[in-house]
């Protein structure tokens, strides 16, 4: 009882929020909004017995993207009701599309049911959840059935870092740069030089 | 605790080796002070052509490794080959452009090793997981690659258009996957193919989480309907870029295809043949008309391409040993093509200054008679006039078809092919017979794309003597993918 309960309020949230991320006219609401709808998915892991999804959820998606996005919206000065003017234009057509999805994937989750021999090829299991807790059981496959996936993941993350560098970092001759190692290294002899002047003459 | 006993490492050696060479190179480019970008570019096109050698000496056979998630067999060492070449021809040409155009860093030979990296994991996938990671591994850089000339407009907006249309179709190909993961329970592909062989009628599930995952993968081949980011993105794009994006990811891709659709679909031909049908025919139409009114040669090229992965994918339809050994001889003749025509395209500059029109070209014949012919060699190796190579490849791929008792298929590819003949002849009657306007060509003179050039015509020309290596090998290669 009180877990439908729980599930009712989190999903209704869940949309209702979802829906706020797309119609909020304030670009910074809308990230809020985002960020509301990650918290009520968690929820949503949580009763599902995926506790380390839900930390997972909380810690990325909303520790990390949602405020990555927060910080672009508010640097960046984006014009959005200029972007959306095209959007009243096409929305027919991609209305259109969507419902024939919909209609299509509907039509297929009606007549949906897995392979009777699907159960048999089952890589991982799920382990009981009593005897193990969620991140044990998956850091004992992803480090050793996984690793190779793990691995490429690390690459596809390198890529993305040196493709942002690659892109987006200039150097400017005009800025001038704190050389701490310069600074640390400067002796006062090199620097610094007392001169004797004898009154009446100049240094030069 | 599970028991664990560690992957077998040396089946995957030629992708571990590539990695840590790419690390090495990147971490060469960033220390110290001084530009090291050629350094860092000559050592991945030695890189690159040295493990091709390597893979072809050394990989043969079929074996599993990674918890059953990487193959190593005969038919991935034969398009890995490939790529890796393609890959090192790519850079290899492409330094003086990079200088000239003054965008040459030591990120791009790096860029397009990690590009490299993708395809070889594509190509060795055999887990609908390690397919998808390749899969982004490989696109990833290629979408910086793409917006390399940062300070153009045309550029950023290839790059951007590009990224925001992979990322779509990486969206619809995991979307298939994970229908398909819920239908047959596994992501393995010997698994797959099991539970999708056990069943008589096939799942609608299975049929729509089929035509979404090769959604992803047609629009990496720039098939259509996936091919509008094709003709921008190509000519947008610095054009050493473009030549790389030609050369390589398509191979690749066209690699992935056959190996998921011989598979794991492989007792479902039934199910898939119509809709490859649909997308060859669709590519091959498209890709003989749109071209027609192009005077953009790196336009006309892109158009050539998504014409040319429909003669392809004629040969995927035949679903045979002998299909896909049409495959892979159209493919290997076909890079080999694309690397001349885009050598052509780098030299192709006024006054020092790059020009990609196809009347830029005009008399070319008096100006220029060996770079004119080595095009021309190119153009009718494209249109498929024997007895230059391009013909075999054609030929190959219809005998497959004809065999396979497709013959509508194959009548509508030889009218396109006739269709495409158009254009591919005008370049050559621009070269030879439009008379020159004031402005000609500067004089070729870069030692590294006459080379290539030459290599490649002459490998188009010859390839009617001795065309005994390739056979035997795709034939071998062919095999392997059958014998499990």
């Amino acid at each position: 009882m009180i877990e439908a309960v729980f599930f009712y309020v989190f999903a209704t949230v869940l949309v209702l929020s979802a829906i706020g991320v797309i119609t909020a006219r304030n670009p910074v609401h809308s990230v809020l909004f985002l960020i509301l709808a990650f918290f009520n998915a968690a929820g949503l892991f949580v009763m599902l017995g995926a506790e380390f999804i839900a930390m997972i959820m909380v810690i990325v998606y909303v520790g990390a993207v949602a405020v990555l996005f927060l910080f672009v919206v508010m640097m960046l000065d984006i014009n959005f009701a200029e972007l959306r003017k095209g959007m009243m234009k096409h929305a027919p057509v991609g209305a259109l599309v969507g419902f024939a999805l919909l209609a299509e994937f509907t039509w297929m989750f009606k007549s949906w049911s897995p392979s009777s021999a699907a159960l048999n090829g089952v890589a991982q299991p799920i382990p009981d959840q009593a005897a193990i807790s969620n991140t044990h059981a998956l850091g004992e496959i992803l480090y050793t059935q996984y690793v190779y996936l793990f691995q490429i993941s690390g690459l596809i993350l390198l890529v993305a870092m040196v493709g942002a560098i690659t892109l987006t970092l200039r150097r400017r001759p005009d800025s001038r740069r704190q050389s701490v190692a310069g600074q640390i290294s400067r002796r006062p002899e090199d620097v610094l030089k007392v001169e004797k002047i004898t009154s009446g003459t100049g240094v030069f | 605790m599970n028991s664990f006993t560690p992957p077998e490492l040396i089946t995957a050696f030629p992708e571990i080796f590539l990695a840590i060479m790419s690390l090495m190179l990147l971490m060469l480019g960033v220390a110290g002070k001084e530009e090291k970008h050629k350094t860092v570019s000559n050592f991945a096109a030695l890189t690159l052509l040295l493990l091709a050698g390597a893979v072809y000496r050394f990989c043969h056979g079929s074996n599993l490794t990674f918890n059953d998630m990487f193959i190593n067999d005969t038919f991935g060492a034969f398009m890995k080959v490939l790529v890796l070449i393609g890959s090192a021809v790519s850079v290899y040409m492409s330094t003086h452009y990079l200088e000239r155009q003054r965008i040459m860093r030591f990120e791009y030979p790096v860029l397009i090793m990690f590009s490299t990296l993708g395809m070889m994991l594509m190509i060795s996938a055999h887990d609908l997981i390690s397919l998808y990671m390749g899969l982004e591994l490989q696109s990833l850089p290629l979408y910086v690659l793409a917006a390399f000339q940062r300070d153009t407009v045309r550029s950023t907006e290839a790059g951007l258009k590009y990224f925001v249309l992979g990322a779509l179709s990486s969206g619809m190909l995991l979307y298939g996957a994970s229908l398909l993961y819920g239908y047959t329970g596994t992501t393995e592909f010997t698994h797959m193919a099991n539970v999708l062989n056990g069943t008589g009628a096939v799942s609608l599930g299975v049929i729509v989480g089929m035509v979404l995952l090769l959604s992803g993968l047609a629009f990496k081949i720039s098939a259509v309907p996936f091919h509008m980011w094709t003709p921008d993105v190509y000519e947008g794009a610095p054009t050493s870029v473009t030549a790389f994006f030609a050369i390589v990811p398509k191979i690749a891709a066209l690699a992935l295809i056959t190996r998921v659709f011989m598979g794991p679909f492989g007792h479902i031909v039934h199910e898939w043949r119509q809709v490859i049908v649909f997308i060859s025919v669709a590519s091959m139409v498209l890709g003989a008309v749109a071209a027609v009114r192009q005077t953009n040669i790196k336009r006309l090229l892109a158009y050539s391409s998504i014409g040319n992965m429909g003669y392809a994918l004629v040969g995927l339809v035949a679903a045979s040993e002998e299909g896909v050994k049409a495959i892979m001889i159209f493919t290997a003749i076909y890079m080999v093509t694309s690397i001349g025509a885009f050598a052509v395209v780098l030299m192709m500059k006024q006054r020092d200054r790059m020009v990609e029109n196809i009347y830029d070209l005009a008399g070319l014949g008096q100006t220029q008679p060996m770079l004119a012919l080595a095009m021309t060699v190119m153009m009718f190796s494209m249109a498929g006039i024997p007895p230059l190579a391009g013909f075999f490849g054609k030929l190959f791929v219809f005998q497959a078809a004809i065999n396979a008792h497709l013959y509508a298929l194959s009548i509508i590819g030889v009218l396109t092919s006739v269709v495409a003949a158009y254009y591919y002849l005008r370049v050559i009657k621009v070269m030879y017979f439009d008379a020159a306007s004031d402005d000609t060509l500067d004089r070729a003179e870069d030692r590294r794309l006459n080379g290539l050039l030459a290599v490649s015509a002459l490998a188009l020309v010859l390839f009617i003597i001795a065309p005994g290596p390739l056979l035997t090998t795709a034939q071998a290669a062919a095999q392997s993918l059958f014998a499990l």
